[in-house]
């Protein structure tokens, strides 16, 4: 896009990639605040069903469409409290360090086929590291506010992180094996076709691997029944008890939107990306590369899927938040020990010995041939599989290969 | 649209934000050493090392940039941790360093920038004459480094052989890499055994009650 502007519309090129760099910016930071303000309005809705409520209802026409706004608006007008004897700095800095993470981590996340902040080769492992370091805010908070509430709750959630990093990413570690690449973009890309493509069915250890990590993700993002940082029961509101006002709503905006991005991460990994479950671009005979109109659309269909694959990963969230009791910090450790990461080694183990002994995945072990998206491996854009020694990776990996050959 | 102005054109801007980035980690890395609250060194510290990180980036090595955020700024949320439980108490919030202390600090840190600095100025490789650093900013850095690590040379297989083994190519990494894991393995399982609770023999568990669920 920025190469368009400079060579098209003849721009100097500083000023196309700054263009470019705040078009991006301005994106993401719009969807971070626009999609705080939707969720939180579906937190109350969904909450309220599942307690037999009704929610909102008069802010904005019937069904409080505007409950956020006008939160957001008390927030901006409420008094920003700090506590004595609190590390003023830190207090201060704490909520921006968490929101700073979470937009650092959407930099590399695909939306659809060539839209992504920065493409960048080692993707889910950038964001994977970023996102870690949200926890360093809630850390901050606690100490700063000089509350032994807070300073509990920050603890809980720094044995929470730390624990729940190791699963996490052996769970990320089995797409990222199964497509060979770390690039987010490659990931979804490889599982274009029909939703038995994604990696979410490529064999069982995968499916249930998914399933850690939902655990592991709920969990990461600090959400019940892992909220012990908050524990609105035990204490008081744990790490933020002492922030009000536009403060403490910078954490909430860092919280959804972490849970929009690891909702986002599951579906690029395991669910197909941008790929609907039905091909139905490809299916009417259209792809990103034919023509600039309809490619575009077919972005545009791409962007609605993955967006809709988020939002459907945060309600279930919501769901869970609603339906199970919070856990204690024992119950905690004990459930991400002795049964996430277990578990995850095991399948991580189980699916590297699928991909050796049935390298197509079921389908191709089954016999039947998918219709998928007649993309061959030469295609996908690997650097080392056109560079020197490049038949001996391809030979190394027989997958790629196989599974490119299946379909038609 | 005529928005070429010459002095913003003008501007290296890789070098720009090279020495911005550059700039904080040094800034930050000399308040780690002035502050004086525990917590806030720390602060100061993943600051340091997430422009050290930026700096990566700048530089191309996406892979190393994230294993710098995933390690060491990664690493320093245990020290940050440990700062604020083992100084949360009055009497440690605020830590002056004897001026013995600093002197010495002083004289280690600074020798080891002079040989540092002797070695950056004395390479050959990095005085110049290398290769355009925003040229090498597009090439896939982690696929090579990644395929060494088990063993396969991508990068350094000569061109025309198809067997690589045959060719004599090194034989990459995975020597020194499981070295390292059955080391990093063995320092995992010390620390577990360490950090387990201990139970006399013979006597039955005691019920206690828990405060806050610490097992």
């Amino acid at each position: 896009m920025a190469e368009y502007l400079i060579q098209s519309l003849g721009l100097p090129e500083w000023f196309a990639w700054s263009l470019m760099a705040g078009l991006a910016a301005f994106l993401i930071l719009n969807l971070m605040a626009g999609g705080a303000l939707a969720f939180i309005w579906a937190e109350r809705k969904v909450s309220a069903r599942i307690q037999d409520r009704l929610g909102p209802t008069r802010t904005g026409g019937k069904f409080g469409w505007l409950q956020s706004l006008a939160d957001g608006l008390k927030l901006l007008a409420k008094e920003d409290l700090m506590p004595e004897g609190a590390d003023g700095m830190l207090f201060r800095i704490a909520p921006y360090v968490s929101f700073c993470a979470s937009f650092a981590a959407f930099i590399a996340m695909p939306f659809a086929f060539d839209m992504v902040g920065l493409r960048l080769n080692v993707g889910v492992f950038y964001v994977v590291a970023v996102l870690g370091l949200e926890v360093f805010g809630v850390i901050l908070a606690g100490y700063a506010s000089a509350s032994k509430w807070s300073l509990f709750g920050a603890m809980r959630e720094a044995a929470q992180v730390v624990s729940y990093e190791v699963p996490l990413g052996m769970c990320i570690v089995v797409p990222v094996m199964l497509a060979g690449s770390m690039d987010l973009v490659t990931i979804a890309e490889k599982q274009a076709g029909w939703f038995t493509n994604w990696y979410l069915f490529h064999d069982p250890f995968t499916f249930v691997i998914f399933w850690v990590y939902v655990t592991c993700g709920v969990a990461s993002v600090n959400r019940a029944p892992f909220d012990l940082a908050e524990a609105e029961s035990e204490l008081v509101a744990g790490f933020h008890t002492e922030y009000s006002g536009l403060r403490w709503s910078f954490f909430f905006m860092a919280e959804y939107s972490s849970m929009f991005l690891v909702s986002g991460l599951a579906a690029v990994l395991f669910l197909g990306g941008w790929n609907g479950p039905v091909p139905v671009a490809e299916l009417v005979g259209l792809s990103e590369g034919s023509g600039e109109t309809t490619g575009y659309l077919v972005r545009l269909l791409g962007l609605a899927n993955l967006l809709g694959k988020a939002t459907l990963g945060v309600l279930f969230m919501m769901w869970i938040r609603w339906t199970l009791p919070r856990l204690r910090i024992d119950q905690v450790m004990t459930t991400c020990l002795k049964y996430c990461t277990p578990i995850a080694a095991a399948m991580f183990a189980g699916a590297m010995l699928w991909l050796w002994a049935l390298p197509g995945g079921v389908t191709a072990a089954m016999g039947v041939g998918v219709p998928g998206r007649s993309r061959s491996a030469g295609e996908v854009r690997e650097g080392w599989l056109e560079g020197p020694g490049g038949r001996r990776a391809a030979k190394a990996r027989p997958a790629d290969v196989v599974r490119a050959e299946v379909p038609r | 649209m005529n928005l070429s102005l010459p002095l913003l054109a003008a501007i290296n801007w890789h070098g720009f934000f090279f020495l911005l980035f550059a700039a904080l980690a040094c800034s930050l890395a000399v308040a780690v050493v002035l502050a004086e609250n525990v917590v806030r060194m720390a602060f100061y510290l993943v600051l340091s090392l997430g422009a050290t990180a930026g700096l990566f980036f700048l530089a191309g090595a996406e892979f190393i940039g994230a294993m710098q955020l995933m390690i060491y700024v990664g690493g320093t949320l245990v020290l940050l941790v440990f700062g604020v439980m083992l100084t949360a108490q009055a009497p440690f919030v605020s830590i002056r360093t004897p001026v013995g202390d600093r002197v010495l600090a002083g004289l280690v840190g600074f020798s080891l920038l002079a040989v540092l600095l002797l070695a950056a100025v004395t390479s050959p490789v990095w005085r110049g004459g290398g290769a355009d650093p925003t040229a090498r900013a597009t090439e896939p850095m982690a696929t090579p480094l990644g395929m060494a690590l088990v063993g396969v040379r991508v990068d350094a297989a000569p061109t025309g052989s198809e067997d690589s083994q045959a060719a004599g190519v090194r034989s990459g990494y995975l020597l020194p890499f499981e070295i390292v894991s059955v080391h990093l393995l063995v320092v995992l399982v010390g620390a577990a055994y360490l950090a387990r609770a201990k139970r006399r023999r013979g006597l039955p568990a005691r019920p206690t009650v828990r405060m806050g669920g610490a097992p």
